[in-house]
């Protein structure tokens, strides 16, 4: 055996160079070309996406309202211990302020946020800044002159709501985004249940996709076997049938069902004619609406992970298992299922991460009891213009899709996320 | 599976039943889509069948010259020219990244690749009122640029993962041969990487150009009417007055997923074929 007896000097290029720096240098202009190679997708996805949503995530626990339009009041507020009512300092500075506002025609905002932590303070905030005392009244009056104008302005939950609603940043929506709000305390309690929903929602989201999930898998494994079992010829013919409503538009899809699932639809008019329900049924607007839509909408992501795995099956596993006696039941599922695991366990996490965030379908054909929690972001930033609210859902829903996308790509790897 | 001969009642009477529900369920799959087809050519404008006679005035109403019809060409010439701007970014970002990533371990690569991902993970909603938060601010809101970028966004991970994964299989050694060969990293780039990875790129540009082609979240919130796109004014649709027209569109929208899904199907065969995979 001959050993490698390193010559007394280091190895060098033919320059001169020792290799080892020379090496070094290369894999470091390679690293640098990669990443210049990356650079331009990453700073691009960076502006158009990343920040964008970072911005508005962030916005959930921004209050800028109290602090910003009522600066005075929110400074003078906070040595007021929320016993009682506030000194006239406070009084003062929020006459001030709201007199300052009015001006700039930015009290509807501050009267707006309030409103989110007590009903009724909209209307108090408006018809208070309407009604102001003249700027020359002594400040010791002040307090009386706006219980003259709405007795609340004595009651001490009032005033304790622009206190917890002063600083500039704040728990207040990610803490309403799971049906809890501050008492005056600054206690976390259980918010009153008239705007009790969020938990609901949430429940709701997850259990919609946990059904159409169950289903998905239910009808997708029967055909993925069957596809994978199939001579190569019928199989691909078949998997038109399976690519085809993968690669048609959603929105065809969804008015497809909108269609055949109305009243005086096709689904009813063939029941009625075969007898499978005596009297036209209501299928649209509800829930029934909803799971079948979304689980023809996601049955290709069930099935196309599902196949994948079990194509490389081979079926000697199955041989042997019946040749030792097994029943065909037994060894299915004691040796050829277990083999599937990957699939199944790609389909599952697939199908429930795009369910969780289901929007179109549900607000296409459900009806207002069927919507999932996209469907309260997009009523908050549309509709009710609360975008604290509509932050704090989607920090929500994100916190939610990203725990099941660690497990998936824990498990089935981010890479290999393969869409036909 | 065939059945073999030595099957039981039981495994026979098992196996018949199954292939029926197979049937049931295939035919769940694939019922709405021809379903919808022929109402398209209804001469009245319900959904019922049998149809009373038989009719092209659904797609005169998107083709025709009434005040519908321009909303509708409005919104295929929207679609296009979204689809196409978007697919084009997307594929150059994309395909570029791609290389990059093939080439060389960089620290923090994890994080890199999470973030190239990331719009087909995150819920679209929360992507489109971001975006719309933010673009507003930004003079972005309510124009075309601006859908375009955002579906830029949305499509380019498709483009990633399947050039990537095209570029697994891909021998190095063919680029430094192309430049000990004298040509600079421009040429080589044009004919030896990109022909060969070709397959790769074309399925992801495809991708990315459904993915723009059938978007209706981001656009709900970015678009004004007058930048509706196709899947906007069905939204319209199927929300105000539906009727026939709608039947009419997705007829057109399922041709074109057929040549698609066609297309698609040729490139993986020639793909497995050039990488000595057997179908």
């Amino acid at each position: 055996m001959t050993t490698i007896v390193p010559t007394a000097d280091i190895v060098r290029t033919a320059d001169g160079v020792p290799l080892k720096v020379k090496l070094r240098r290369a894999e470091r202009m390679r690293k640098i070309r990669a990443v210049s190679l990356i650079a331009p997708l990453f700073l691009f996805l960076a502006v158009t996406f990343v920040m964008p949503i970072g911005i508005m995530l962030f916005r959930s626990v921004q209050n800028p309202e109290v602090s910003q339009i009522l600066p005075r009041t929110a400074q003078a507020i906070q040595q007021w211990d929320g016993e009682g009512l506030p000194g006239e300092d406070v009084v003062a500075a929020f006459i001030a302020d709201l007199r300052a506002a009015k001006e700039a025609k930015t009290h509807g905002k501050v009267a707006k946020r309030l409103n989110y932590d007590l009903s009724g303070f909209r209307s108090l905030t408006l018809q208070t800044a309407r009604r102001l005392p003249p700027p020359e009244t002594p400040p010791s009056e002040l307090l009386d002159k706006l219980i003259e104008i709405d007795k609340r302005w004595g009651e001490t939950r009032y005033w304790a709501t622009i206190k917890k609603a002063a600083p500039p940043y704040t728990m207040f929506y990610l803490l309403a985004a799971l049906d809890r709000n501050f008492d005056v305390k600054g206690n976390v309690i259980h918010a009153p249940p008239e705007v009790s929903i969020y938990i609901d929602v949430l429940e709701r989201t997850f259990w919609m996709s946990f059904i159409v999930t169950a289903v998905c898998f239910l009808l997708g494994y029967p055909i993925a076997y069957l596809l994978a079992t199939l001579p190569t010829k019928h199989s691909n013919l078949l998997m038109i049938l399976v690519l085809l409503p993968f690669w048609t538009s959603l929105l065809v899809r969804t008015t497809a069902w909108v269609v055949l699932l109305q009243t005086q639809g096709v689904v009813n008019d063939a029941a009625v004619a075969l007898g499978l329900w005596s009297e036209r049924i209501q299928l649209i607007h509800n829930r029934t609406g909803v799971y079948v839509a979304m689980v023809h909408i996601l049955l290709p992501f069930m099935v196309l992970p599902l196949y994948s795995v079990m194509k490389g099956i081979s079926f000697t596993h199955m041989r042997a298992a019946a040749s030792l006696g097994a029943n065909p039941l037994r060894s299915f599922l004691k040796v050829y299922v277990p083999q599937t695991m990957p699939g199944i366990g790609a389909g599952i996490l697939l199908v429930f991460i795009i369910s969780l965030g289901y929007y179109i379908t549900p607000a296409l054909v459900g009806g207002p009891r069927d919507q999932m929690i996209s469907y309260f972001i997009a009523f908050h930033t549309n509709t009710s213009v609360n975008w604290g609210m509509a932050a704090a859902l989607s920090v929500v829903l994100l916190f939610c899709v990203m725990i099941f996308f660690g497990i998936y790509n824990r498990f089935v790897g981010i890479e290999k996320m393969k869409l036909g | 599976m065939a059945l073999p001969p030595y099957a039981s009642p039981v495994e026979r009477a098992w196996y018949y039943s199954f292939r029926v529900i197979c049937a049931l369920i295939f035919f769940f799959l694939i019922a709405p889509i021809f379903v919808i087809m022929p109402l398209s050519f209804n001469s009245e404008p319900y959904f019922t069948y049998p149809m009373p006679g038989y009719s092209l005035r659904w797609y005169d109403v998107i083709f025709g010259d009434s005040p519908q019809s321009i909303l509708w060409q409005r919104a295929i010439k929207n679609s296009v020219i979204i689809g196409f701007s978007a697919t084009l970014l997307a594929t150059a970002l994309g395909t570029v990244a791609a290389l990059g990533l093939s080439r060389a371990n960089f620290p923090f690569k994890g994080v890199v690749m999470a973030v190239l991902i990331s719009p087909i993970v995150v819920p679209i909603v929360i992507t489109a009122v971001g975006m719309y938060y933010f673009y507003a601010q930004i003079g972005l809101a309510s124009t075309i640029p601006g859908i375009i970028l955002a579906h830029t966004a949305l499509g380019v991970p498709f483009v990633v993962i399947t050039v990537t994964a095209t570029l697994v299989g891909f021998n190095q050694n063919l680029i430094r041969a192309g430049s000990s060969l004298g040509a600079g990293p421009a040429r080589v780039f044009f004919k030896v990487t990109l022909p060969l990875i070709l397959p790769g790129v074309v399925s992801g540009a495809l991708f990315a150009f459904a993915t723009s082609w059938d978007e209706i979240v981001v656009v709900l919130f970015l678009a004004s009417v007058e930048q509706h796109t196709i899947p906007r004014r069905m939204w319209s649709g199927i929300r105000e007055l539906i009727d026939p027209t709608i039947a009419a569109a997705a007829t057109l929208l399922i041709f074109l997923s057929i040549l698609l899904m066609v297309t698609m199907e040729i490139l993986r065969r020639r793909s497995e074929r050039l990488r000595g995979i057997k179908a």
